[in-house]
């Protein structure tokens, strides 16, 4: 098992490394050279100080010391500087990555609650309308583009209702502490999560639905029935457990990709994590903190990818750890 | 008695080819005796070991008759009323013990499930009984064996893991639905005499359902034989084994192939269409940087020949390599050593479009007549598929296909049909013809009458030697069925972990078997003494 994560990991910095030199050759593939770019960014276009910035940035050196350096710096964390914001990159995303983390940690938890249970439902009532109801359901939070949800959201629960705050991570300027504050990102906290949540949990419920069906027509879930066992007891048992192995499959994916992919959500209500970060990025020019966020982005889902494999080998004994 | 099905009727959703899956059928099984069910597939055997579990399909319905079991009709049990009785009073083991048991829990825990089913012992106590039951049943290192998942163990031991299972409850009635089918013979013989012991120390009632009269001659005391859900014939072993009394039981026995080899003329011709020369193949699997490979040896210096118009034959137990050596001789896998030509043509020396010419000379026929044609194509699409590939005229491939199809014994309207349109051996004769479109050589038949009812196999055997005849062809034959073997083959190899351990004609192996292991392989044959005895 030891080495199985040793491998895995060894292989995911090869990735990570692959994607890292990608990126160094992605910003000097954008038209104009990166310290023109860079001193356009900090407000002056004289010569003197685009050459003292390739100086400064050894951008005055050979392509492949170029890309050594820069490798470098991601080796030591170093994911460069941000001229528009005036810090290291590193300390941006650091800075916005808890809320991220929390956002889709939290939309992650209740999709896959809520799809499991409303796919198991479905299955078990196959054929009958709570089934109808909950697969309709299902395709029309799966169809419906995020944003839109997230603005009828707040339409309807802040503006309509004004029973949820409509954007941001806190109250600004309120300073709770303890208690109160828990409770006040909590709040703000609902409408983003269930908004993302609703979109995964419609894919986790059809397809723990669809498993469930075809598990219950394998021979072992015969076999428990020859047992006496209850059909409770099966559909937990046998038939749940096997039906989530390709849940678990298309969840792990989806994770990795949350990270980065709550841009929409996360812009619509302000949410201050990396998703906004990254559109700001994209709009205001900033390369260097453009491409520290996909790095980190790239190496979350690779993170999430060996945490996948390692929860499906626990759960499916058939695949077995080199030992 | 300990259980009396009378007059019991199951309908069929209309629509289907017949009204009733089951008709009319009466039988009793007695403490300590084995009845088997014997039929064809689709002649309702299954339906009614279902039916004693209460296990129908939604779709079939339960029209008359009763089941009567510790003074009740089960036809008229409610639901609380099954789940205490499943298991408990009537106990049943499936066919495929892979599927048959959850692969994500572990044999102990499963066994134990029977016991908190209904409600006895403690956690602790069940699996202490699990493990009893395991020593019981001769699983090997009984300790390890409890906390195996399914996967880790072998067919066999699967299986006796799923009687353990059954036996749990001490249930009065044991029902086992073709136990033994997915099996090895070697495994085959052992687990029918476990059931033959366990049942004799128990003194359950068996229902055993089988199609194979080997089996039945091996274990039955009495025998029900069912046609199209009716029974056709019931007696003791012995009555309905020797003395027959329905034309269609003394078809169905007739059908069954013996191990006595017919009398073969000589070849007329002894130059070789294929040769074999020292074909080796290790298929390595895992393997990465922190772990060691595991290493499969499939063909161990391999080497035989074909002469024109000889079946060869390749007999062995799953795992023995023969589909490997089957699959390398067509080179659709890489042999890492070894030469086979076919005719003057090295096969291992070409490749591209040199090799995509010579396939055309060696012709495959599949096991599994369902997987092996593609469901959504017309049978006549799927024969001209490979003429077409190589260059044959489309119009003059249909009207190929047409003569190839009432060749194998069809109608040339099924051109127009699809497969599932076709029972199972009409399907393999499009398999067959699909082979025979390209003008082969040689065929190579990879267990090809292995999935058939016992009287169609009988047919398409006979088509396979006819057209052998016809159109001059060689044949390698690949089956782990020893009787099927003797019929068809001149020359008989043997195979056991990879290696050809003998090799020779079919009359001389089956009279004077030389290695340890074709004997034990013909031992274990089922039914041996029953059909000398019958002789």
């Amino acid at each position: 098992m030891i080495s199985f994560i040793a491998q895995r990991i060894a292989k995911a910095i090869i990735v990570l490394l692959a994607l890292v030199v990608m990126n160094f050759f992605l910003i000097r593939m954008a038209p104009g050279d990166p310290a023109v770019v860079m001193a356009g960014e900090a407000g002056a276009g004289d010569q003197l100080f685009i050459a003292q910035l390739r100086e400064k940035f050894g951008l005055n050196q050979p392509l492949p010391v170029q890309l050594f350096l820069y490798v470098k710096g991601i080796v030591s964390l170093d994911l460069g500087f941000s001229f528009r914001q005036q810090m290291p990159v590193a300390k941006l995303i650091l800075d916005r990555l808890p809320a991220t983390l929390l956002l889709t940690g939290t939309a992650f938890a209740i999709s896959l609650a809520f799809g499991i249970l409303f796919g198991a439902l479905a299955a078990r009532f196959a054929g009958t309308w709570a089934d109808t109801a909950i697969t309709v359901a299902a395709l029309i939070f799966y169809a419906t583009p995020l944003f839109w949800v997230a603005l009828m959201a707040i339409l309807l629960f802040s503006v309509t209702m004004d029973w949820l705050p409509s954007f941001g991570y806190e109250t600004v300027g309120a300073g709770y502490t303890g208690l109160a504050h828990v409770l006040d990102v909590a709040a703000h906290l609902i409408l983003p999560a269930t908004t993302i949540g609703l979109f995964f949990m419609a894919t986790y419920a059809r397809m723990t639905r669809a498993s469930m069906l075809e598990v219950n027509r394998l021979d072992f879930v015969k076999t428990a029935r020859a047992k006496g066992l209850s059909d409770a007891v099966i559909q937990r048992r046998h038939v749940l457990r096997n039906a989530l192995l390709p849940v678990v499959t298309l969840a792990g994916l989806q994770a990795g990709t949350l990270v980065g992919g709550a841009v929409l959500t996360e812009t619509v209500f302000a949410w201050p994590g990396i998703g906004r970060l990254m559109y700001e990025a994209l709009l205001q020019r900033d390369y260097n903190l453009l491409l520290g966020v996909f790095v980190v982005c790239s190496a979350m889902v690779l993170a999430f990818n060996l945490i996948t494999d390692l929860v499906y080998r626990s759960v499916d004994p058939r695949i077995e750890f080199a030992s | 008695m300990t259980v009396v099905v009378k007059n019991l009727k199951l309908a069929l959703p209309p629509g289907g080819d017949r009204a009733y899956a089951v008709d009319d059928v009466s039988f009793e099984l007695t403490a300590g005796k084995i009845l088997c069910m014997v039929g064809e597939s689709g002649s309702g055997k299954s339906m009614c070991a279902h039916a004693l579990m209460g296990l129908l399909p939604d779709t079939v319905m339960a029209e008359s008759g009763e089941i009567l079991f510790e003074g009740k009709n089960l036809l008229a049990l409610g639901p609380a009323e099954w789940l205490a009785l499943r298991g408990r009073g009537i106990a049943m083991v499936f066919q495929e013990p892979m599927t048959a048991l959850n692969p994500l829990m572990r044999i102990g825990e499963q066994i134990a499930e029977m016991f908190e089913a209904h409600d006895r012992l403690t956690p602790k106590e069940r699996q202490q009984k699990a493990l009893a039951l395991i020593r019981e049943v001769g699983l090997p290192d009984p300790e390890r064996a409890v906390r195996a998942y399914p996967h880790q163990l072998s067919g066999g031991q699967r299986q006796r893991a799923m009687i353990a299972m059954a036996l749990a409850l001490e249930p009065a009635v044991l029902v086992a639905d073709e136990p033994t089918t997915a099996l090895d013979v070697t495994t085959q013989a052992q687990i029918l005499k476990l059931i033959r012991d366990l049942q004799r120390r128990r003194k359950m009632a068996v229902m055993f359902i089988t199609h194979d009269f080997g089996v039945v001659a091996e274990i039955a005391d009495r025998v029900v034989v069912l046609q199209h859900g009716k029974v056709v014939e019931q007696g003791t072993a012995d009555d309905v084994l020797r003395r027959a009394q329905h034309p269609y039981t003394r078809a169905l026995l007739a059908a069954v192939p013996t191990l006595q080899p017919p009398q073969r003329a000589p070849l007329p011709d002894r130059s070789k269409a294929v040769e074999v020369i020292g074909l080796g193949k290790t298929y390595v699997s895992g393997g990465g940087w922190f772990r060691s490979e595991r290493r499969v040896q499939a063909a161990k210096d391999v080497s035989f020949n074909i002469f024109r118009g000889e079946t060869l034959g390749l007999v062995g137990e799953s795992g023995s390599g023969k589909s490997s050596v089957a699959r390398l001789v067509m080179r659709l896998i890489e042999p890492d050593a070894g030469t086979i030509r076919i005719g003057d043509v090295d096969l291992t020396r070409i490749g591209g479009k040199a090799l995509r010419e010579q396939r055309r000379r060696i012709q495959m026929v599949f096991q599994d007549p369902f997987a092996s044609l593609n469901p959504r194509r017309k049978v006549g699409n799927i024969i001209i598929d490979g003429p077409i590939a190589h260059g044959v005229d489309p119009a003059a491939a249909r009207k190929r296909a047409g003569e190839l199809l009432s060749l194998v014994g069809l109608n040339t309207s099924a051109m127009e049909r699809f497969p599932h349109e076709f029972s199972g051996g009409q399907r393999q004769r499009i398999g067959i013809a699909r082979a025979l479109a390209l003008d082969p050589e040689i065929l190579v038949a990879d267990e090809a009458v292995s999935a058939l009812d016992v009287s169609v196999q009988a047919q398409v055997l006979e088509l396979l030697e006819d057209l052998k005849a016809r159109l001059g062809l060689s044949m390698l034959f690949i089956t782990h069925d020893l009787r099927v073997a003797a019929q068809i083959c001149d020359r008989i190899a043997v195979m056991q972990h990879g290696a050809i351990v003998e090799l020779k004609s079919a009359s001389l192996l089956f009279a004077a078997p030389e290695h340890a292991y074709t004997r034990e392989l013909l031992s274990a044959v089922p039914g041996q003494t029953a059909s000398s005895k019958a002789a």
